[in-house]
């Protein structure tokens, strides 16, 4: 029999019911003749409090609350890549199709398509000994990925009956497994898991090898790890939509989560839009295929926006379970701090900073912390990778929710107005970002592209480092006046920046670069200042340096040279070097 | 049969609270006659058991706990809609104040609207010419697009309003299918006049719908009143297929409005007393704009703000910035200048422009032209200050190339007359004309090909 309680008080998202004393903590319930679907929070003798994920109007005191039986959990299982969702899983072409346009409250609990036939093999017989985690079956989801049928954790047993490989839905029984116990445990094509309980692993791994996004700034000088945990505040008109929106474009992993989480509903159909028509440089098949997206847009409620991230996170773990390495992309952290914020006040929680509640830390940390590279049940290795977007009010990072995110991410691109301003995209500040996986995949760089790139790197941050201090001088007393080598150092800084920081989104050849590429780009810059600087060291004034015609071909370097014909910047180089060695020859005479 | 409720429990500001209620829902509409005569309308906002809290939109003056009579209406507050709003002025429920006739239609519409499928969504690509130079190159106002003016008290918000509202051409509107949907809400009597007399010298008058919330009327209303402009617009735009241009101001009140209530019902108050769902209720409001994959029409959203104190970064600037599609910047210093429109050309954006402009939608060099311009008023910028140091004379060359320019594109490009109406081509052009002012090698942005088509005439 299920439990009933009865509504009491109603005051926005948050319902109070009595005769509560059954219902369990975060069980999901549905609320009134509507079946308005919510999640209790608070247990107190017999009355509860619910959030509810839905408008609560023309809800009446009286009504009746029902429960589920379960927590707030979802169904895993094919159908959810190239989809768009809900906060809590409702496919949004799904409601569209049972209400067109606007979004409807009381639609009830709908979830990935029961009907829709898969083609399945399994890949187990009668006998074998199955562990949690172990494969049965698999599914070519789409062209890019395929989808493996896990034993779900805390479950094991001996196979007593495999249906033959072929079609299948859904909720249809393809194994059956004897557990130690003796009972039967059907295996369907999908398992039930909830929200917020992170799925357990073997172990954790060190991180060790990047993510690679084909962004200079990240890959190069900020790079991000496979499993490692990214944090990417910035005022409005930063670009942070944008730089996620490359992250999950151009990211080597194999499966993209993005979370809009209480952003525009325009970003959100500009992806729709646009994915199924990009295509993912390695697989050469539409980044749809490999997409999963979340959508709970600013003006849907408010409470489905607290889950969202954790929807997220939990459909990205189910796919690392396969052996997938997984990057979420979450844009904004803030507005999910926010709804915590809007729930704790409605809940007259007492506020700790700014209104937060005090356990924001902890949540924040819960959340990053389920990223991470592990050995996976069954064995494999694989990675969640969080990409936290940060929308800080006023671009002040000093208020909490940005101060408690860098505690527990160990990349942080900052986005900064100033470069935004100039037009300087992606505006990652170069000065105050960090990362700590330079040293951790310093190894991976050596070996993997070339022994110099972070000796390069490391040149070039302490150019704009000192760059940075010049300009406090040329601000007040002007450039010219700065001895030759030092205005080289503006030179080539402003170079950097030109030539390489700077990276245009819109442009084909410039949108993604390999890492070959970006190596080699950054060598040519180093080869032009220590030609430069030999030339400085001669006497030669700085403004016949930049009358080198090669010069002009640096700064233009990221349009004129294609990815797939690297050979030109050795060229370009050796060009370089020449040219420069003419001037001094030119100058010795 | 309709119970009516005859004693108050409490009055408190706009609120009344009421005990033993039975059978009242969340967001229902209320109806409240005061000494048997006088009719006010109200919305509950609050059930515990059989304690009811709602608020008043008239205000509460003159009601005491026992001379009204409360009746639940069982409804949440609706308005009625037609064609027939079009050239009517309504309050912020959406009664009628200019003297006609109530609008009697069949249908009825929630003001509180409901959220826009995402999926249903069309991505708006389709530029609008506003006719003025700093809009159309630089932040690109786009069909279907929600772009605030961010401005300050005493500066030109309402001019360039309503210069956007009659030199707007908007893609697929003709005369039949285009309408103006006005809200104000805590606005001066003048500011009302100055726009719907400038709606009259226009002719524009009939397609315009006005909901007026002035300054010394109710706030309760206040926060009514852009969801009745809004609802209205939905209504037009996508039962009506119209192309609606909704102009929205002053956001600020609204948003005090917001903190009043929030404070009178004992809300846990978050940055400078604003309540913690600001955001999720300023987004409630602008999302509505946009366009349907299956409908004609087109919602586009212009809100005006002013920011106290010229704060960029008060939490409503802000948290407005962080949900309307980029934002016009308008500037005291070129206010100042006596510059108009006085538009910040640096903090200002239109994030839907990439997609709306260039070759098929403007002219193909349009983009290049927008980053080079963006980049060298920027580097204007940094010379200004270093030219305050050590004195204009001092400067390099080409410094004082760039001051040049700094002030010719203020001068010719961003300040124009209140009439005038440029159209794309000639705001290009004057774009290339003062980029002529820098020497050619200075046009990073541009590609050689552009350079060679459009710098050369």
């Amino acid at each position: 029999m299920k439990n009933k309680g009865i509504v009491t008080l109603v005051n926005g998202p948050v319902v109070m019911g009595s005769e509560m004393g059954a219902f369990k903590l975060n069980e999901m319930v549905t609320v009134g003749e509507q079946k308005l679907i919510g999640e209790v929070v608070i247990l107190e003798q017999d009355t509860a409090t619910i959030q509810v994920y839905e408008e609560t109007e023309g809800l009446q005191a009286h009504e009746e609350i029902v429960s589920t039986g379960a927590p707030l959990s979802l169904t895993l299982g094919p159908g959810m890549l190239g989809n768009m969702f809900d906060g809590i899983q409702r496919p949004l072409k799904k409601i569209e199709s049972i209400s067109p346009n606007f979004i409807p409250e009381g639609i009830g609990l709908l979830t990935i398509d029961p009907e829709k036939l898969w083609d399945v093999t399994l890949t187990v017989k009668v006998g074998d000994v199955l562990a949690a985690g172990t494969v049965y079956g698999t599914i070519q989801e789409t062209n890019s990925i395929l989808h493996k049928l896990l034993v779900p954790p805390n479950i094991s047993g001996t196979v007593s009956v495999v249906k033959p490989s072929a079609q299948y839905r859904l909720e249809d029984t393809v194994v059956e497994l004897k557990l130690p116990s003796g009972e039967i445990h059907n295996l369907t094509l999908m398992q039930k898991w909830p929200v917020r309980k992170g799925r357990p692993t073997q172990e954790r791994i060190p991180i060790y090898k990047p993510l690679i996004t084909g962004q200079r700034v990240i890959d190069t000088f900020f790079p991000v790890a496979k499993g490692g945990t990214v944090g990417l505040p910035g005022g409005f008109g930063t670009g942070k939509t944008v730089t996620q929106h490359q992250l999950a474009k151009w990211s080597d992993a194999d499966i993209i989560v993005y979370i809009g989480c209480g952003e525009r509903g325009n970003e959100m159909t500009n992806v729709l839009e646009e994915f199924p028509s990009l295509i993912d440089p390695r697989t050469n098949r539409p980044l749809m295929e490999r997409t999963i997206l979340i959508a709970n847009t600013s003006n849907m409620p408010v409470a489905a926006r607290e889950a969202s991230i954790y929807t997220g996170i939990t459909m990205a773990e189910y796919f690392r379970d396969m052996g997938y390495d997984v990057a979420i992309m979450a844009d904004s952290t803030s507005r999910w701090a926010e709804a915590l914020r809007e729930i704790a006040g409605r809940l007259e929680e007492m506020p700790a900073e700014e209104g937060y509640p005090a356990y924001l830390p902890s949540r924040l940390a819960q959340f990053y912390e389920r990223a991470g590279c592990v050995k996976t049940l069954n064995g494999d290795e694989a990675s969640v990778t969080i990409i936290g977007a940060v929308s800080p009010p006023g671009g002040d990072f000093s208020e909490p929710v940005t101060e408690n995110t860098k505690r527990f991410v160990s990349a942080f691109l900052a986005l900064d107005k100033k470069l935004a301003y100039a037009r300087h995209y992606p505006a990652i500040n170069y000065l105050t970002s960090y990362s700590s996986y330079v040293t951790t995949l310093k190894d991976w760089y050596a070996k993997n592209v070339s022994p110099e790139m972070m000796y390069i790197r490391g040149k070039m941050v302490k150019l704009l480092q000192e760059e940075e201090k010049l300009n406090e001088i040329v601000q007040l007393i002007g450039e010219d006046v700065l001895p030759n080598d030092q205005q080289l150092v503006l030179e080539t800084a402003r170079t950097i920046k030109k030539g390489f920081l700077q990276q245009n989104a819109l442009h084909k050849e410039d949108t993604y670069v390999t890492l070959q590429k970006q190596y080699k780009m950054l060598k040519v810059i180093d080869v032009f200042y220590e030609s430069a600087l030999a030339c400085v060291k001669m006497g030669i004034p700085i403004s016949t340096i930049r009358k080198v015609p090669v010069y002009q071909e640096i700064i233009k370097m990221k349009y004129d040279i294609p990815n797939s014909n690297l050979e030109l910047l050795d060229k370009l180089m050796a060009n370089i070097q020449v040219s420069y060695n003419e001037l001094k020859a030119k100058y010795q005479e | 049969m309709i119970k009516e409720y005859l004693k108050l429990d409490k009055i408190q500001g706009p609120l009344i609270m009421l005990d033993g209620v039975s059978d009242v829902s969340y967001g229902e509409f209320v109806k409240i006659v005061v000494d048997g005569h006088d009719v006010r309308s109200g919305k509950v906002i609050k059930i515990d058991g059989s304690y009811v809290v709602a608020q008043v939109f008239e205000g509460t003056t003159g009601i005491s706990t026992e001379n009204v009579a409360v009746q639940f209406t069982g409804k949440p507050l609706e308005i009625s809609l037609s064609l027939d709003i079009l050239g009517r002025t309504f309050n912020g429920v959406g009664k009628p104040i200019d003297g006609g006739l109530n609008i009697s239609s069949s249908y009825r519409e929630n003001i509180n609207g409901r959220p826009i499928n995402p999926v249903a969504r069309q991505y708006p690509r389709n530029f609008i010419q506003t006719g003025i130079s700093a809009i159309d190159a630089l932040m690109t106002l786009i069909r279907g697009q929600k772009l605030p003016i961010f401005s300050g008290n005493g500066m030109a918000h309402n001019e360039i309003a309503v210069q956007i509202v009659n030199q707007a051409k908007i893609e697929g509107a003709t005369a039949d299918n285009f309408a103006i949907v006005f809200g104000a809400m805590g606005v001066r009597h003048d500011d009302a006049n100055y726009f719907k007399k400038s709606f009259e010298e226009s002719g524009a008058l009939d397609h315009v719908v006005m909901y007026l919330n002035l300054a010394d009327d109710p706030i309760v209303e206040r926060i009514s009143t852009p969801r009745t402009a809004l609802t209205a617009a939905e209504y037009l735009a996508f039962e009506k297929n119209m192309h609606v241009l909704v102009v929205i101001t002053d956001m600020t009140s609204y948003a005090e409005a917001l903190r009043e209530m929030s404070s009178i019902r004992g809300e846990v108050p978050s940055r400078k007393g604003y309540p913690g769902y600001l955001y999720s209720d300023l987004s409630t409001l602008y999302e509505r704009a946009g366009m349907l994959k299956n409908r004609e029409g087109s919602i586009t959203l212009i809100p005006i703000l002013t920011m106290p104190n010229d704060d960029i970064t008060h939490p409503i600037p802000d948290l407005t910035g962080f949900i309307t599609e980029g934002q016009i910047v308008l500037s005291r210093e070129l206010n100042q200048k006596q510059i108009y429109p006085p538009i910040a050309i640096l903090p200002s954006l239109s994030r839907l422009m990439k997609d709306g402009i260039g070759a098929g939608y403007t002219r193909e060099d349009h983009v290049d032209l927008t980053n080079q311009l963006f980049a060298a008023y920027s580097h204007v910028q940094d010379i200004r200050s270093l030219a305050q140091i050590i004195g204009e004379d001092d400067l390099s060359e080409l410094d004082q190339k760039y001051l040049n320019f700094g002030r010719k594109f203020e001068e010719i490009f961003i300040s124009q007359g209140n009439n005038e109406n440029r159209s794309i081509i000639e705001t290009l052009t004057i774009g290339w004309e003062v980029l002529r002012l820098l020497p050619k090698d200075e046009l990073d942005r541009i590609p050689p090909e552009m350079i060679a088509k459009y710098w050369e005439v």
